[in-house]
């Protein structure tokens, strides 16, 4: 197997004894069909035991390992070694508060998540015992795209939106919305819009497009905020014209 | 140290543990709920399950049929009241997280779709494309959202559980965004940890599967049952050991070894056509196929890899559009990792460590030997999967045990018993608190971590691979007592409070060489061939000696003790396992 010396400069940054992140430099022996986490792990077992990220299932698809690799927001077990050149350069996700190193703090994110009520509303209280819903599969092709979402955040970190305004829902968070309110099971889309079409909703979103171009799961949030817009519009004036419908 | 109080303590948020999590919900929404998880719940490794989960539902298949393939798939080391109980809540279960939302693959009239399994009989398995453990672990994790009674505390890690009066009380756990320890007060503790893949170098299994709960419960004094018996599935990608699901094969993937022969027709899982063909070639158990990839190996029949030899999975005379359907992850990781389209060329794939069998001890009822303890999900064994387990039986496994587990202790924290021993449960804390302190502060250590986890690693490849022998298993029992005391000598390099990932690992490892231990130890006592626990020197099943659940029970000092439980048997005689063409 090809080795090739490639130099990281990895973000570091501890509460306890840092005033403000540094970058240090490791110079790590790599195996040429190494992904960048390999790397990582090579300078966490090998070099410094004092480097903390989050990482998991090295098949991108828990979410943990997200990193800004030479500026771009990527998951870092699905970015290969033979993509870069020598010398790499790794920070934690951009938009995000550092808790240590890599780590981010995700506070935010997970109350966003839940504020969009991510669950099934039904539109009746159907026993278990009379099985399963009619589901086409034209039915779950309007919403499966949206279902691929691994929580990874690169979106976030993508986001210029987001960077500007904590405050705005952000597009995963956003893009689950929606996934509910095409599941031809839930009835829940009113109940969503209260955050999801409010000022910090989807009219936040300047449609830059950023968040679509780096999901590692093809989800395109801007596609699902854009759409949003348009069946919110379409209520605004549904209200208005035909307000005994109300 | 700050003690949080509940009623029931969960420890782990992956399927298990949101299943639980909401039943207890569901049952009394005023018992207050903390679900603890060394990572957030999405993280959790229940997201890496590809191909399915498997429940009757469709008017061509029977509970008999399930409940006939999973023993059998076991090798008769299942106990038959459970299976039975499983395959019963099977199809409500999977009904149940349909009503969630999860978004089941469909057939063209709206049902749910099945799709045939190695070792069923019938297809059975509901999916949801080839991403059914992530779909599932999203669907739960966002309906236990809609409970206020679940109160989550992410990235805490479970150290130890405190037992007073024969009675589990509670678990300390150490915040990792702060690191300090805090003491989680309940009245029933469920334990949903996950299995103990990464003892081994080779596995499919994330990297926090590090069989934590399986050693709390064994420290605590609940045995872990069976632990010889671990799975390995037939197609990882080689180098990083990625899954490629059974799946593949359901939907007719074929393996071929260098001659491009289907090598499994001369392992008794033959004839090769008419194909597909449901419980043969392709379709067998996936014990029987790491077998024969073995054997071929020996045979120098497989192909070189720069990562090991592997022989070929073959998905090519799907079609791309049945590809993009039904397996689009497949194709994904195939591209990304090997180079490898499945359109235009065979993946190259080899047997990889996947799943523990074996597991915390418990009865039907999710419950363990302690009062107020259960577990649920691959931490524990009830026992459905016995010597081995049948693709997709253990998605449905965390739904079904998790929802009895979240009953039982729903019900348990309405009956606590007398009021226990506060300066009792306060001290079992402080000696945890204690135990994590002293590793914190020495000095003077000798070993280095991921060094000692390497020869780990090293040590059980080498006794407990797909085919073992007394000789290669004394010597591991030997070498892993020899890295337990080596244990006592690591050093933490990071001193730091603040997610100290050094000490996060140095107990992880500290968890994983006891398991380790169970499993070797295990592996030695039991003389005799069965299931995925293969040995060179004793080939035949022996019903007569081993129609058991081993046992083993945690020791300060030396091995594991060893015992024995018979087996429960309510219907199935053991026989004979078919295959192939001698299956009527």
């Amino acid at each position: 197997m090809n080795k090739r010396d490639i130099e990281f400069e990895i973000l570091r940054y501890n509460p306890e004894t840092d005033e403000k992140p540094s970058f240090q430099t490791y110079r790590v022996p790599c195996q040429e069909d190494w992904v960048i986490l390999d790397a990582i792990n090579y300078v966490k077992d090998e070099i410094d035991r004092t480097l903390s990220y989050r990482w998991s299932c090295h098949m991108a698809v828990c979410g943990s390992c997200g990193m800004m690799i030479n500026g771009e927001p990527t998951l870092s077990c699905k970015s290969f070694l033979r993509d870069h050149p020598d010398r790499i350069r790794i920070e934690p996700l951009s938009n995000f508060p550092i808790e240590r190193d890599l780590i981010t703090v995700m506070d935010d994110f997970m109350e966003k998540l839940g504020s969009v009520k991510p669950y099934i509303v039904p539109n009746e209280d159907r026993p278990v015992d009379e099985g399963e819903h009619r589901q086409t599969p034209a039915q779950l092709a309007d919403f499966k795209q949206y279902t691929a979402c691994i929580n990874c955040l690169l979106c976030y970190a993508a986001c210029p939106q987001y960077a500007l305004n904590e405050d705005f829902v952000g597009p995963g968070a956003l893009a689950l919305a929606h996934r509910y309110n095409l599941d031809s099971r839930d009835v829940g889309r009113e109940a969503r819009a209260d955050v999801v079409a409010s000022n910090a909703g989807i009219w936040e979103c300047s449609f830059v497009g950023a968040c679509s171009q780096v999901c590692p799961h093809d989800v395109d949030p801007a596609g699902a905020i854009q759409q949003t817009k348009i069946a919110s519009t379409v209520d605004y004036f549904k209200a208005l014209l035909m307000p005994w419908r109300n | 140290m700050e003690s949080i109080r509940s009623d029931v303590a969960i420890v782990g948020a992956g399927g298990a543990g949101l299943r639980a999590a909401i039943a207890v919900a569901e049952t009394d929404p005023d018992l207050r709920v903390a679900l603890i998880s060394k990572v957030y719940p999405m993280r959790s490794h229940t997201v890496a399950a590809e191909g399915g989960a498997a429940g009757v539902v469709k008017d061509n298949d029977s509970l008999e049929n399930h409940f006939d393939d999973t023993v059998a798939g076991g090798d008769w080391l299942c106990d038959q009241d459970a299976v039975e109980l499983f395959v019963n809540e099977a199809p409500r279960e999977l009904t149940q997280i349909e009503h969630w939302g999860c978004p089941w693959s469909r057939e063209p009239n709206g049902r749910v779709a099945v799709r045939p399994f190695g070792g069923m009989k019938v297809e059975r398995t509901w999916y949801a494309a080839d991403k059914t453990g992530f779909h599932m672990l999203h669907t739960l994790f966002q309906t236990s959202l809609k409970y206020p009674s679940i109160q989550r505390y992410d990235e805490f890690y479970s150290t130890d559980l405190v037992v007073v009066d024969g009675r589990c009380r509670g678990v300390t756990a150490i915040d990792m965004r702060s690191g300090q320890m805090r003491l989680f007060r309940a009245k029933a503790v469920i334990i949903a940890t996950g299995g103990a893949g990464r003892v081994f170098p080779f596995t499919t299994n994330g990297a926090i599967k590090t069989g934590d709960g399986m050693a709390m419960a064994y420290r605590a004094g609940v045995p872990l049952k069976d632990m010889e018996f671990i799975q390995y599935h037939p197609t990882g990608l080689p180098g990083t050991g990625i899954l490629i699901t059974e799946g593949a094969r359901g939907e007719g993937g074929i393996l071929v070894n260098r001659d491009g022969y289907r090598y499994l027709q001369d392992y008794g899982l033959g004839p090769p056509d008419p194909w597909p063909r449901k419980k043969a070639m392709e379709l067998g158990p996936r014990d029987r196929l790491s077998q024969a990839f073995w054997h071929e190996h020996n045979k120098g029949r497989t192909i070189e890899s720069p990562h090991g030899d592997v022989v070929h999975l073959d998905l090519r005379q799907l079609g791309e559009k049945k590809i993009e359907e039904r397996l689009p992850m497949v194709r994904e990781l195939a591209q990304s990792y090997v180079g490898v389209d499945p359109v235009h060329e065979p993946i190259p794939v080899r047997p990889v460590v996947h799943y523990t069998m074996g597991g915390i001890d418990t009865d039907i009822d999710a419950a363990s030997r302690i009062g107020g303890l259960f577990a649920a999900g691959e931490c524990a064994c009830v026992s459905i999967n016995g010597a081995n387990r049948l693709g997709s039986n253990s998605l449905t496994e965390l739904l079904v045990f998790g929802a009895r587990a979240g009953r039982g202790a729903a019900a348990q924290a309405g009956d606590e018993g007398h009021e226990p021993d506060q300066s009792a449960i306060e001290e079992q804390a402080a000696a945890a608190q204690d135990g994590v302190g002293e590793l914190f502060r020495r000095t003077g250590g000798t070993e280095r971590i991921p060094h000692l986890r390497k020869e780990m690693n090293d040590t059980m490849e080498l006794g407990a691979g797909i085919y073992r022998n007394e000789e290669s298993l004394k010597e591991s029992c030997a070498k892993m007592a020899d890295i337990q005391r080596r244990y006592a000598g690591i050093e933490l390099e990071d001193k730091s409070n603040v997610y100290n990932t050094d000490l996060i690992q140095a107990l992880e490892l500290g968890s994983m060489i006891e398991v380790a231990r169970a499993i070797v130890v295990s592996a030695l006592n039991r003389a005799e061939s069965r299931g995925s626990h293969q040995r060179l020197d004793r080939v035949e099943r022996d019903d007569q000696n081993y129609l058991k659940h081993t046992l083993a029970r945690y020791s300060t000092d030396g091995d594991p003790s060893i015992e024995y439980r018979d087996v429960v048997i309510t219907k199935s005689v053991p026989g004979e396992r078919v295959y192939g063409g001698g299956e009527k």
